[in-house]
């Protein structure tokens, strides 16, 4: 049970996707200007996440592995999800127009984020099972929705200051995300503290 | 627009004038990752220009035969078998460095600069046209990449090529090597080349990719592509009505 909620605070906290693995920046500095957006992005992401390594865990552990084609990873995984997110939106507008109405705007853009496909391929890699898998998917994805909503708020008290004209924009903000991800740094012992590892 | 773009200035736009990562922003989770040292940034960067000019030329010469209406999944094909190819490449010929870029490699494929690059110039033009785009995009990446390595590891380790070159007379701030020194260092850079190209960087995330909806399936200078934009124009008149209902809703429970 211990080493379950080790991947989960794992992957939300000390590893956590945006902050500390870079994955996902495009929506990161993109989508969180506005907090109910960033909110909606995150949720996305956690529900993509999550479909994805449903299908990809198996895919790669009874398919590639045991005909020895575990190179072609790359090509079949980022087509799976590819497909997959247009399969989920095109189900969810016919059956589920309320979820699709909250993330069907940002499904779209979830396909070719970085986030999606590196958490598969870090499933795979770090040799989880399946329940595992989801679990790092599902914390992933949270770490992604912490780190979406703490910047959000950051980014709107930020948003109307007095910056030097070549810091106006960008530049600001990448600076006020690397204190954030300073702050991130902090719980770099937090886990083995708590259990004792 | 520009009838016939000289070769020149095909190749060389990509490197200054239009750096995929300092001006357009784009690819922004490699450039922030892979730069710890100057040689990972420089590996990544190559491997990612490989990939460009490859996917360029073949997606290029296949434009006539690719259907208009599945055509981002067969870039991705296009680009995901030159990204496999690279993989078992590093893994064999360059081990170290493969372990050390690791899960960004196979990662080239979602970067939104080769993606861009295929839709909104390979799949348009002539061969030595898009290959020289490629190069020049791909040149312009690597040498944003080096010099963010460089910088990260000359300030957060005092060396360079794993050179020690500050002889320890200077305290190196480790904090630069690590995630929040990313942030920072790409934060100043932009603002440099900001303050070199009055402001255009910001410009460019502001009005153009990073407030478009596509800006990761899109490479577009400038604003973007018709397309993209009714469809973003669309997605907001979507939300906004969907807002306006839900309002309603809460004005009634009230």
């Amino acid at each position: 049970m211990t080493e379950y909620i080790i991947v989960i605070m794992a992957a939300i906290l000390t590893n956590n996707f945006v902050l500390v693995q870079f994955l996902g920046i495009c929506p990161f500095l993109g989508v969180s200007k506005k907090l109910d957006s960033a909110f909606g992005m995150s949720c996305a992401v956690i529900f993509v996440m999550l479909i994805a390594t449903a299908a990809t865990w198996p895919i790669q552990t009874y398919i590639l592995d045991p005909k020895g084609l575990g190179y072609l990873q790359t090509i079949v995984f980022i087509l799976v999800i590819a497909a997959l997110v247009q399969l989920v939106e095109i189900t969810m507008k016919k059956y589920m127009p309320p979820l699709h109405k909250a993330l069907g705007v940002f499904l779209p853009l979830i396909t070719t984020n970085c986030a999606v496909l590196g958490v598969c391929v870090n499933n795979i890699t770090d040799g989880y099972g399946f329940l595992k898998s989801m679990l790092s998917s599902l914390g992933a994805g949270l770490g992604f929705m912490l780190a979406m909503v703490l910047f959000a708020g950051v980014r709107g008290r930020i948003e109307n200051n007095d910056f030097l004209p070549s810091f106006k924009g960008i530049p600001s903000t990448l600076i006020a995300a690397s204190i954030v991800a300073l702050s991130f740094m902090g719980f770099g012992g937090v886990i083995d503290g708590i259990f004792g590892m | 627009m520009e009838n016939k773009q000289s070769k020149l200035s095909i190749l060389t736009r990509g490197i200054i004038k239009e750096n995929p990562v300092l001006v357009l922003i784009l690819g922004t989770c490699p450039t922030l990752a892979t730069t710890t040292g100057a040689i990972n940034g420089l590996g990544m960067g190559v491997s990612t220009m490989v990939v460009l000019i490859c996917s360029n030329i073949i997606i290029s010469l296949l434009k006539n035969i690719i259907p208009d209406k599945v055509r981002i999944p067969c870039y991705i094909v296009v680009i995901a078998t030159f990204v496999t190819i690279v993989q078992l490449m590093l893994k064999a010929f360059l081990p170290e460095l493969d372990s050390a870029l690791g899960l960004y490699i196979p990662l080239i494929v979602v970067n939104c600069i080769i993606l861009g690059r295929a839709e909104m110039f390979a799949s348009k033009n002539s061969v030595v046209d898009s290959a020289l785009d490629g190069i020049g995009m791909g040149l312009g990446f690597t040498l944003a990449l080096f010099f963010m390595g460089a910088a990260r590891e000359l300030l957060g380790a005092g060396t360079l090529f794993g050179i020690t070159l500050t002889a320890n007379i200077i305290e190196p701030m480790a904090v630069l090597k690590l995630a929040p020194g990313g942030f920072f260092v790409f934060g100043i850079l932009v603002a440099i080349v900001n303050k070199l190209t009055n402001g255009k960087a910001s410009k460019n995330a502001e009005n153009g990719c990073m407030k478009c909806a596509c800006s990761s399936v899109c490479g577009h200078v400038g604003g973007c592509t018709p397309t993209c934009e009714e469809e973003l124009l669309q997605a907001i008149e979507d939300a906004k009505v969907a807002d306006e209902i839900n309002m309603d809703e809460e004005g009634g429970a009230l």
